[in-house]
C-alpha cells in the first residue's frame, strides 16, 4: 500500500485570513482518511487545494503523482467530488445529471442505470434535483462521484443536515466504496461520523494539523482516562474499591460509585476487586473517553463551539 | 476542449424549457407584444398604405427582435448568477469540464432560443402584422443572432458583478433598457443631446440597431461592415473583461 495523496507544507490565505497553515499529511492507498475539525478550520480549504479548486500559496500537493492545479483536468478524470452544500440545476433530473456527468469523462463511465440502483435512486430517475430530499441528494451527489470509476473519492461533509437514519445510510454506502478499493478521503465535524467511518483521522484546528492517527489510537494516546460506574449494596465497597491503586472513586450515595483511573488495566483492575471480594453488583458501565474528548484536550474546546 | 457540450446544451435547453414562465416568458411575450403593437399602431394600414409608418415598417419588428435578445440576454445572466451561488457552477468545475465549455453551452442554448422566438414572430407577423412582413428573413436571423452574441458579452460583464443572484434581473434590466433610449430606435442618434451621442456610440446596441434596420429593409451585408465590425469588437472587448473580473464561485 502507497500513498496516493502527499500534502506537504500547503498554505493558503485569503487575505489577512490564515486559512490553512503548513498542512502536511499522507493518505494511503484503499483507506478512508477524515480531515476532522470544527467549522472555519480549514478542512474545506485543505480538500479543494487537492482538488485542484484551488491553489495554495505555498507547499507541495501531489494527488495520484499529479500535480493538482497544474495538471487539473488529468486530475478530474480519475478522482470522484462531493463538494460541500453544492447544488444542481433545480429542474435537472437524476437520470440526467449521471447520464451527463458519464458524458464528461473520457474514459468508460460506470452503467449510471446500475449506479442509481446501488444508491436506491432507481425510483427517483425521473424525479427534478429540487424535488430530492436532502438525503436522495446526496445519494446522488455520491453517483456523480463515482461515476468515473475513481481512484480517489473526496467527500465533503457529506452527511451534514441529514437525520440520523439517512446519516447511517451514508455511511455504509462509504463503507462500500472502500470495499470497491477505492481510496476516500473526507471532511467532517461530525466526531461520530470520524469514529464509525475513518480508518485514520487528521484533527484540524484553525488550520494547523494538531495530530493524525487512527481513532482508537488517538484516544488512547490523549485521553487514557477511564470511568467505570457502578451500583452495590455492599457496605465496604468504597473501602474496597479505594485500595485499587491509581484510582479515584466517588461515592454519589445510594450505593452508586464512580471510580476514575487511567490505562487500558482499569475495567479489569475493577472486576478483578469485585470477584474477589465477591460483591453483589446491580449496575455496572464503564464510560470510555472518544474523540470528542480528544479534540476537547488537544484544543481545548469542544468542536460545537 | 468541448467535451460535453453537446450534452450540457441539449440538458440546458430542456431545463430552461421545464421553467414555469420559461418558455412563455421568452418565446410567446415578444412575439405577442409585438403583434398587439403592431395591430394598434398599424391599424388600417396595408403593404400598399401611401407613407406607411416607418416605426411600423422596420421599428416595431427591430425593437421585438432586440426584445427578444435583451431578454435572453437578461435570462442569461439571471442563471449565472443563480448557478453561482448555488454552487451549481462550482459543481460542474469540479469535472474535467471547461469553464469555457460550460458558458458556451448556455451562450448556444441562448442563440436557440432567440432563433425560434424569432421565427414564431416572422411566422405570425406573416399572417397578423398590418402590413405583413417583408425582409430577408435568413439574413436578419443571422443578423440578430450576430447582435445577440454581441449582447450576450455585455450580459457576461454583468454577470460577472451582481453580487447576487437577486440582483441579477434588476441590474440587468437597469443597464440595458436604458440603452434602447439612445440606440437611435426611437431618435435618430444624431438629434441627441452631445453627452448621449457620445454614449450611444459605446453601445453595442446602436450597432445592432442599425445593423437589423439595414437588413430588414434590404440592406446587402457589405453596407454594414463597420457595424459588425464594431458588434464584435464589442465581443472581443467585453469578453476580455469578463475573463479577467468572472467570478466561479
Amino acid at each position: 500500500m502507497g500513498s496516493v495523496i502527499q500534502v506537504s507544507k500547503v498554505r493558503k490565505t485569503y487575505g489577512a485570513t490564515v486559512a490553512v497553515d503548513e498542512v502536511s499529511f499522507e493518505v494511503q492507498d484503499g483507506e478512508i482518511f477524515g480531515l476532522i475539525g470544527p467549522n472555519g478550520a480549514g478542512k474545506t480549504t485543505t480538500m479543494e487545494c487537492i482538488e485542484g479548486l484551488r491553489k495554495p500559496d505555498s507547499g507541495t500537493i501531489s494527488v495520484l503523482g499529479l500535480d493538482p492545479f497544474r495538471q487539473v483536468y488529468k486530475l478530474q478524470e480519475r478522482i470522484g467530488v462531493q463538494l460541500q452544500q453544492a447544488q444542481l440545476q433545480k429542474r435537472i433530473k437524476v437520470w440526467e445529471a449521471v447520464d451527463l456527468w458519464a458524458s464528461l469523462y473520457r474514459k468508460n463511465a460506470v452503467d449510471g442505470e446500475r449506479l442509481l440502483e446501488q444508491l436506491g435512486l432507481t425510483d427517483k430517475r425521473n424525479a427534478w434535483f429540487m424535488n430530492l430530499s436532502g438525503g436522495q441528494k446526496q445519494r446522488l451527489f455520491i453517483a456523480l462521484a463515482l461515476i468515473n470509476d475513481p481512484e480517489v473519492v473526496f467527500l465533503d461533509e457529506l452527511t451534514t443536515g441529514l437525520d440520523p437514519q439517512a446519516r447511517r445510510a451514508i455511511w455504509e454506502l462509504v463503507r462500500g466504496i472502500r470495499e470497491r478499493g477505492k481510496t476516500v478521503f473526507l471532511t467532517t465535524h461530525l466526531m461520530e461520523e470520524a469514529e464509525r467511518l475513518c480508518d485514520r483521522v487528521a484533527i484540524i484546528e484553525a488550520g494547523r494539523i494538531v495530530d493524525i492517527d487512527s481513532p482508537e489510537k488517538l484516544v488512547s494516546r490523549h485521553c487514557p482516562e477511564r470511568t467505570v460506574v457502578l451500583a452495590t449494596d455492599d457496605p465496604n465497597a468504597e473501602e474496597r474499591f479505594r485500595s485499587i491503586p491509581g484510582v479515584e472513586v466517588e461515592n454519589s450515595g445510594d450505593g452508586r460509585f464512580i471510580i476514575c483511573g487511567r490505562g487500558e488495566e482499569l475495567v479489569t483492575e475493577v472486576i478483578r476487586c469485585l470477584s474477589e471480594n465477591r460483591m453483589r453488583v446491580t449496575d455496572f458501565r464503564t464510560i470510555l473517553p472518544n474523540l470528542e474528548d480528544v479534540f476537547l484536550k488537544l484544543t481545548g474546546h469542544s468542536i460545537r463551539e | 476542449m468541448l467535451h460535453g457540450l453537446w450534452k450540457l446544451t441539449w440538458i440546458e435547453l430542456k431545463i430552461f424549457m421545464r421553467e414555469p414562465l420559461g418558455a412563455i416568458g421568452t418565446i410567446l411575450v415578444p412575439v405577442v407584444i409585438f403583434l398587439v403593437i403592431g395591430r394598434t399602431v398599424g391599424r388600417g394600414l396595408t403593404p400598399q398604405s401611401v407613407g406607411v409608418n416607418s416605426f411600423v415598417r422596420v421599428g416595431l419588428p427591430v425593437l421585438a427582435s432586440l426584445l427578444i435578445a435583451v431578454s435572453a440576454v437578461l435570462s442569461l445572466v439571471t442563471i449565472i448568477s443563480i448557478y453561482r451561488e448555488g454552487g451549481i457552477l462550482k459543481r460542474l468545475r469540479a469535472t474535467p469540464l471547461r469553464p469555457q465549455t460550460i458558458l458556451t453551452a448556455h451562450v448556444i442554448v441562448k442563440l436557440i432560443l432567440t432563433a425560434a422566438t424569432l421565427l414564431l414572430m416572422i411566422l405570425a407577423g406573416k399572417r397578423y402584422y398590418p402590413i405583413g412582413v417583408h425582409a430577408p428573413l435568413f439574413s436578419f436571423t443571422v443578423a440578430l443572432l450576430i447582435s445577440t452574441w454581441s449582447i450576450l458579452s455585455v450580459g457576461f460583464v454583468i454577470a460577472s458583478i451582481v453580487p447576487t443572484a437577486r440582483f441579477a434581473q434588476p441590474i440587468g434590466a437597469v443597464i440595458f433598457y436604458p440603452m434602447f433610449a439612445v440606440c437611435g430606435l426611437f431618435v435618430p442618434v444624431t438629434s441627441l443631446p452631445p453627452v448621449f451621442h457620445a454614449l450611444s456610440r459605446v453601445l453595442p446596441l446602436t450597432y445592432a440597431v442599425r445593423l437589423l434596420q439595414g437588413i430588414w429593409t434590404g440592406d446587402l451585408w457589405s453596407t454594414h461592415i463597420g457595424d459588425l465590425a464594431a458588434l464584435a469588437l464589442g465581443f472581443v472587448v467585453c469578453t476580455a473583461i469578463s475573463a479577467k473580473v468572472f467570478r466561479w464561485e
